[in-house]
């Protein structure tokens, strides 16, 4: 922003507070569109098996909006598969930033706590720069912060539900448990709910089908681009007091006698 | 030589390394990466890292997600 209000994650400085992910997106010209819009820096792809027969790549596209990537381990139910897959990733896109997913539950995607605390151990003593997706519990925030993750993501609602943010009253009590950065991810659903994460204290967001399968996913990028400013600013800007009862905004003196 | 390579099964005619694989499915140099029998491969040894006979071999890059 250029105000003294960097957003920095390990030591890395970004403009944008937004973090996209690109799963989800129609086509490679619908994503480019969606990034440029959104005005991210970061944003996330997963790793599997290539497939000759793609039509383009991803990383093309990627490569040509500058944005820097952050591999995931999406799709790994173990800390051993997702430990394996980040020793993939950083091979592939010579990063040791990876973002950690260790999802222990196929309907509701909800991450394993147990697995993913062993899992950001292992890849914090391999000299990786850990940001977890976690569940919405600040004693495990705490415990993932003081293991040397670069950053907690709690989620808000389940991946990809769009339910905004369940348990706010959490997210706050995360913000104020760690030093490092809190990132909200998953849940995201609108605008309004990226620009109430960033109200509630959080340094970033992570969103990804809230914009590729919107109906007009380049609109909801800018959407969301400008949501997650204004909350920024909000939140730094100190909200006044909620009340039961109103507070006359104007003079109560000097009212004319009729 | 009989082997799997992202989960197909393959006869290859000759001996062939990593590289060789690697080329057959795409040209790109980077977001590519190589597990042999669930053991990363760095780029900088597939040329000479031989593969061998039931070998399972994973080559991955990018796709959207996350």
């Amino acid at each position: 922003m250029g105000s003294g209000d960097d957003f920095v994650i390990a030591g890395e400085t970004f403009d944008s507070r937004l973090i996209l992910g690109t799963g989800g997106a129609t086509n490679h010209a619908v994503l480019a569109d969606a990034i440029t819009e959104s005005g991210t820096g970061l944003v996330t792809v997963a790793l599997r098996r290539i497939d000759p027969q793609a039509p383009g790549t991803l990383l093309d596209v990627l490569d040509k909006t500058g944005v820097r990537l952050l591999p995931n381990t999406a799709g790994c139910y173990t800390a051993v598969e997702a430990v394996k897959l980040a020793h993939l990733a950083r091979e592939a896109f010579d990063t040791s930033w990876i973002k950690l997913e260790v999802i222990g539950d196929s309907d509701t995607l909800l991450p394993d706590a147990v697995e993913l605390v062993a899992a950001a151990e292992r890849l914090v003593d391999d000299g990786f720069t850990v940001l977890p997706y976690a569940g919405d519990d600040p004693v495990l925030a705490r415990r993932l912060a003081d293991l040397g993750c670069a950053a907690v993501m709690p989620l808000g609602a389940p991946i990809g539900s769009g339910m905004g943010i369940r348990n706010p009253y959490n997210i706050a009590l995360i913000r104020e448990a760690v030093s490092v950065p809190v990132i909200l991810d998953a849940g995201i659903g609108t605008a309004s709910d990226a620009a109430f994460a960033m109200e509630l204290g959080c340094d970033g967001v992570l969103l990804a089908s809230a914009v590729t399968r919107a109906e007009r996913p380049g609109e909801m990028a800018a959407a969301m681009r400008h949501a997650v400013i204004a909350g920024r600013l909000a939140y730094r800007a100190g909200r006044i007091a909620r009340r039961l009862y109103a507070t006359a905004s104007s003079p109560t003196e000097g009212m004319p006698a009729w | 030589m009989d082997l799997t390579v992202n989960g197909e099964h393959r006869t290859l005619p000759g001996p062939a390394s990593v590289a060789d694989l690697v080329r057959e499915l795409t040209h790109r140099g980077t977001g590519v990466a190589v597990a042999v029998n669930g053991e990363v491969v760095p780029r900088s040894a597939w040329t000479t890292t031989a593969v061998n006979a039931q070998d399972a071999i994973e080559i991955l890059t990018a796709v959207q997600g996350g």
